[in-house]
Formats: structure tokens, C-alpha cells, sequence
């Protein structure tokens, strides 16, 4: 399917496909671990500033996306109070560079991964944890053999659906990274560029028809996924 | 020795708990007591899992918990095995990996108990759960997980075992099915068990020592055989008083459709029993199933007529009916009479009579009561 597909594309849309796919996979890899850490506290904590981060994480939901990655020009650009350490010290740039895509793509499908998670979490039976504790299991021990596994699903779907969020993040990608082919020009901003050129309605078309196809196959993997692992685990 | 004080109030409008109680180093401690009494917050206060507000368990010498000192051990470190109404086996691990779970957590070493208790193979066997060990919990019907969980709790060698209501998710069969396993557990594992139910059954079959509760306050502790004959419980209110008789199986009499049980002073005969010889049963005989008589009766169909002494005589609530206390030797009977015959016969304590009880009278302790 890849080969014929790299046939029925020219090759700046066939690298913006691969772009899409690299920056959602970064983006899923950056954003699952800090997600679940703050899933946990959000469903097993109660302290205080808890409405605070749980309004935070779902800030990109409703935020415009360009005024998310506005933001993310104002503290990641060269010379915000986060991009101009960066910079400096490790020569990193983040803006106009596939990475900086990853992130913008990272914080925006963040509330989604932190949404599935913290369900799963809720989920799992606090008298398992409870039976843990009375064999010996201390903190962490029965979060790692319990809980976590328990929420594996959860995880593996958040995750998912992330990774499908991610192809089609624009906003905030075109605000913080820009456009640039083979750097940042990610699937739904090659269709953008396709709509404004001049007789670029039939590639326009042919990615989005990938576009569109790719978010369905991985929303019904998600859901495969997550009834399979469920099964597994018995309920 | 497991000594435990608790109080705590769980809010304005309801009761609050307010117990003392000890159990001894080896046997079943039963509480009992209604819904709501109090009796599990008391056994997840002891296991960690609820803080009193105020408390002190200690258990052989090692303090678990003590608000007025600020020690509060958390349940990972009392090493005390619980059993729960659900089973709450962990649904991704295989039923061998369950069964391992606190073995493997329990510190190396003998620890606490000098004993080290039975190992995997011999509860494995114990409990007959050899062929699950591959298969999932959901896989497992409901007597089979409670096996499996017991033999979890056992397995990670606790100080100390407590049940929640191990039996009340199961249906009749279930549970008649899960008794015998508990009864052999006492027998087998060298450590005290505290066992709460709301089954008078389970009591009858497990309770060596019986606290009985109610509305979070202790109304009784003692023996359970001691408890049994008291009329002025809430226990004998529930249902009919009686006794509770350890008992030996002495000899089967196939032909006759007959077991004999000796007990201390005495023997029964009672329909054929499953048992072997040599096994110890206990019966439950109610006051009701008891008949006294002043001459040896003769002709009677019935298999039992045992030469007793009245030791008292008690009234009744209401004032119509009596209990009058025998003794067959050691072994205290319990005979529910009406004034009528009380006066009729002229009872006095002292008083050398026949206790006369039907064989078949015994049948009724094989349907679960509830």
C-alpha cells in the first residue's frame, strides 16, 4: 500500500504524509508520560490548585489553536524565557523546526491523552489496590502492578487517538513552526498550501482523502485495542 | 494475642463504634453481629485500610496501631492476610500469579511466625485449586475464586487471617461447598483467624471464640459453645436456642442408616454422615428438638434418650415457655419446655431426668440457615 501510494503522490505530498506521521509519533512519545503522571493526580489527588492544572491541561480544548501556539512563540521563540536557554546553551531551536511541530502538536493533544487516562484510572477498583496493600505491595510497587496494568487500555487508546489528533493539528503548528516544506508542512498544512495555489484542487483533494482515512483506520484501532486489552483483563 | 480497642464515629446521625475485644493466638474468632453493626469497619480498622479516630491494635507484642502514640502502621507492613466479600482477585495475572502475589512481597526468613506455615504445594492441594492455577480470574466461578483468594491470603504468610464475609456472594451451594475448606484452614494454618459474618451457620461450623455485636457496641464475647446457651442474647432471639457440641465421629452403622457421635458424657445417634471416623464435627442441637422426662421412657421410636442432670431453670421473654439446662456429664444441653411442663414434672434443679431427642432432629444443621 506504501509503495503504491508513493506512486499516486508527488513527492512533496508523499514527505508531507511522512512529516505528519513523525511529528504525531513524536508528539505522542513527548506527551504520554508527563499525561499520565497528571492523570494520576487528577483522578487519585486532591490538593490544592488541582481545579487550577485540571482547567490548564484542557485549555488547548478550548483555546484557539493559534493562540496556542502564540504562546508557545512567546516562551519557546529565541528569545522567550524558555527558547532563549534552549538556544543558548544547547543550540536548540524549537520554532520553525519539526520538533517545535511535535510540541505544538504535543500540547494541543494533550487533554486528549490526560481525558482517556484519568478515565482509566477511575476505573480501576480501589478494593484491588486495597487487597495489594494487605500483601505486602507498598506505593509504588502496586502502582506499577496494578493500577498501571489495569489502565493499560485506557493508555494505549489515549494514545491513539492522539496519534490521529496529531496528523491534523494546524493552528497551532502553522502559528509556532510555520510552513515550511519538508520542516513543519504537515499533512493538513500541505492540503492548506495545495487550496491556495493555483490548480491545486486534485492534490488538495488526494491528501485529504488520506488525511480522512488515516484518522479513520487509527480511531477504529483505538476502539479494536481497547475492547481486546479489556477482554484480556477480564471485564 | 490480638488485642484490640477502637472508637470512631462515622457521623452525626449514626452510631459510633465503641469496642474492646481480644482473640487468642490459634482459632476462630467469629464477630457477629446484623448489617451495619459495625463488624467490617472493625476489621479494615485492624487490617490499615480505615484509621480509627481513636484506637490501639496490638497483635503478639507488635503494636499495628496506636492514635494516642501516633504509630499507624500502613497495610503493606502489618503482614496480616484478608479475605473479602468479593474476592478481588487481580484480573490480568493467571490464578498461580494471584496465589503468589504476597508470597512473593513476604520478607525472606521465617519472620514473625516460627512456624512457616504451608507452602504453595500444600495450600495449592489444601484448597483444590491445582487446575485453575493457569486459568484468569473471570474465567473462575465464584467458589472458585474465594478458594483462590483464601489460598492468596494464606500464601504470604500473615500474622494474622481476616475474613470479611467471605461466604456472602455465594449462593447455598457455594457456600456449603467453601465450609469445609475454612473448617480444614483452622486445622491447618498455625495462626488466629478473625472472621466476620452475619451467618449463623458459619458460626455454628467455624466459631471458636464468638463476639456478638450490635449498633457498634460488643454485647457478648466467650467461647462459642458458652455463648450458645446463654438465652438472654440477641442469638437465641434470632432463631431457636441450643447448644453447640464438639463432637467425634465414633463408628458408622451402614445398615442402620446411622452415625454415632461421642461427645464429652455422651453419645448421639444421628442419620448417616459423610464424615470418617475419627473426624471432628460439631452439631448445633436446638432447645426445641430437646424433650425432658422424669422416668425412663419406653417404646419410643426415638434413638436418643440420655440420662441428664437439670441444672437450671430458666424463663423465657413472655412467661409462657422455659429453658431448663442439662447436663449429660460435662456437656451442657439446653431444652426448651413450657411453664406447664415445668410444673407438671415439678423440674428442679438437681433433678436427675432423661433427655430425649430425636436422631433425625439433627438433619436441620445440613440446610444452610441464614
Amino acid at each position: 500500500m506504501a509503495f503504491r501510494l508513493q506512486q499516486a503522490l508527488s513527492p512533496d505530498e508523499w514527505q508531507a504524509v511522512r512529516l505528519s506521521l513523525d511529528v504525531a509519533a513524536r508528539s505522542v512519545l513527548v506527551s504520554l508520560l508527563p499525561a499520565i503522571a497528571i492523570a494520576w493526580l487528577l483522578a487519585r489527588r486532591r490538593f490544592p490548585g488541582r481545579t487550577l492544572l485540571d482547567a490548564l491541561v484542557h485549555l488547548p480544548l478550548v483555546v484557539p489553536p493559534v493562540v496556542i501556539g502564540w504562546g508557545l512563540l512567546m516562551l519557546f521563540g529565541v528569545r522567550g524565557p524558555i527558547g532563549a536557554p534552549l538556544h543558548d546553551w544547547f543550540g536548540i531551536r524549537l520554532v520553525f523546526s519539526t520538533s517545535g511541530a511535535a510540541l505544538a502538536t504535543a500540547v494541543m493533544s494533550f487533554p486528549l491523552i490526560v481525558r482517556a487516562v484519568r478515565l482509566g484510572f477511575e476505573h480501576v477498583d480501589p478494593g484491588l489496590e486495597a487487597a495489594a496493600r494487605t500483601l505486602g505491595a507498598g506505593p509504588v510497587d502496586r502502582f506499577l502492578t496494578i493500577t498501571l496494568p489495569l489502565t493499560a487500555p485506557a493508555i494505549l487508546a489515549g494514545a491513539v487517538t492522539a496519534f490521529a489528533a496529531g496528523l491534523g493539528e494546524f493552528g497551532a503548528v502553522i502559528t509556532f513552526a510555520s510552513n515550511i516544506p519538508g520542516e513543519t508542512q504537515t499533512l493538513p498544512l500541505a492540503i492548506y498550501s495545495a487550496t491556495q495555489t493555483p490548480g491545486g484542487e486534485a492534490a488538495a483533494a488526494r491528501l485529504a482523502g488520506i488525511s480522512f482515512s488515516l484518522a479513520i483506520t487509527l480511531l477504529l484501532l483505538a476502539e479494536w485495542i481497547a475492547r481486546r486489552m479489556h477482554l484480556a483483563l477480564g471485564r | 494475642m490480638l488485642d484490640v480497642a477502637l472508637r470512631h464515629g462515622f457521623g452525626p446521625d449514626q452510631f459510633s463504634l465503641d469496642v474492646a475485644f481480644t482473640a487468642p493466638h490459634a482459632g476462630i474468632t467469629v464477630l457477629f453481629g446484623p448489617s451495619g453493626c459495625g463488624k467490617s469497619t472493625i476489621l479494615a480498622a485492624i487490617a490499615g485500610l480505615l484509621r480509627p479516630r481513636h484506637g490501639k491494635v496490638t497483635l503478639g507484642g507488635t503494636t499495628l496501631l496506636d492514635t494516642a502514640m501516633h504509630i499507624d502502621l500502613p497495610p503493606e507492613r502489618r503482614r496480616l492476610g484478608m479475605v473479602f466479600q468479593e474476592a478481588r482477585l487481580f484480573p490480568h495475572l493467571r490464578v498461580e500469579t494471584n496465589l503468589r502475589y504476597g508470597a512473593r512481597r513476604a520478607p525472606p526468613g521465617p519472620g514473625p511466625n516460627p512456624d512457616p506455615g504451608p507452602g504453595f504445594d500444600e495450600v495449592v492441594a489444601l484448597l483444590g485449586i491445582g487446575p485453575l492455577l493457569g486459568r484468569r480470574p473471570r474465567n473462575l466461578s465464584g467458589g472458585e475464586r474465594q478458594r483462590v483468594a483464601l489460598g492468596r491470603a494464606l500464601l504470604a504468610r500473615p500474622r494474622l487471617l481476616l475474613m470479611d464475609e467471605p461466604l456472602a456472594a455465594l449462593d447455598g451451594a457455594r457456600r456449603a461447598e467453601l465450609l469445609p475448606f475454612l473448617a480444614r484452614l483452622r486445622d491447618v494454618a498455625a495462626i488466629p483467624v478473625l472472621y466476620v459474618t452475619h451467618a449463623l451457620d458459619e458460626v455454628d461450623a467455624l466459631a471458636d471464640r464468638l463476639v456478638l455485636l450490635d449498633a457498634g457496641r460488643i454485647l457478648a464475647q466467650d467461647t462459642a459453645e458458652a455463648l450458645a446457651l446463654r438465652t438472654d442474647l440477641p442469638l437465641s432471639a434470632r432463631r431457636d436456642a441450643g447448644t453447640l457440641i464438639a463432637c467425634r465421629i465414633a463408628e458408622h452403622a451402614c445398615r442402620r442408616g446411622l452415625t454415632r457421635l461421642e461427645f464429652e458424657g455422651g453419645a448421639f445417634w444421628v442419620p448417616l454422615r459423610a464424615e470418617a471416623v475419627g473426624s471432628r464435627a460439631r452439631i448445633r442441637l436446638r432447645a426445641r428438638d430437646v424433650a425432658g422426662a422424669t422416668q425412663p421412657p419406653q417404646g419410643l421410636s426415638t434413638q436418643n434418650i440420655l440420662p441428664a442432670t437439670v441444672t437450671h431453670i430458666a424463663e423465657a421473654a413472655g412467661g409462657q415457655e422455659g429453658f431448663g439446662a442439662l447436663a449429660v456429664g460435662p456437656t451442657a444441653l439446653l431444652a426448651r419446655l413450657t411453664r406447664d411442663s415445668v410444673d407438671r414434672l415439678a423440674l428442679e434443679p438437681g433433678q436427675a431426668v432423661w433427655a430425649v431427642i430425636k436422631a433425625v432432629t439433627f438433619d436441620h444443621a445440613r440446610a444452610p440457615e441464614t
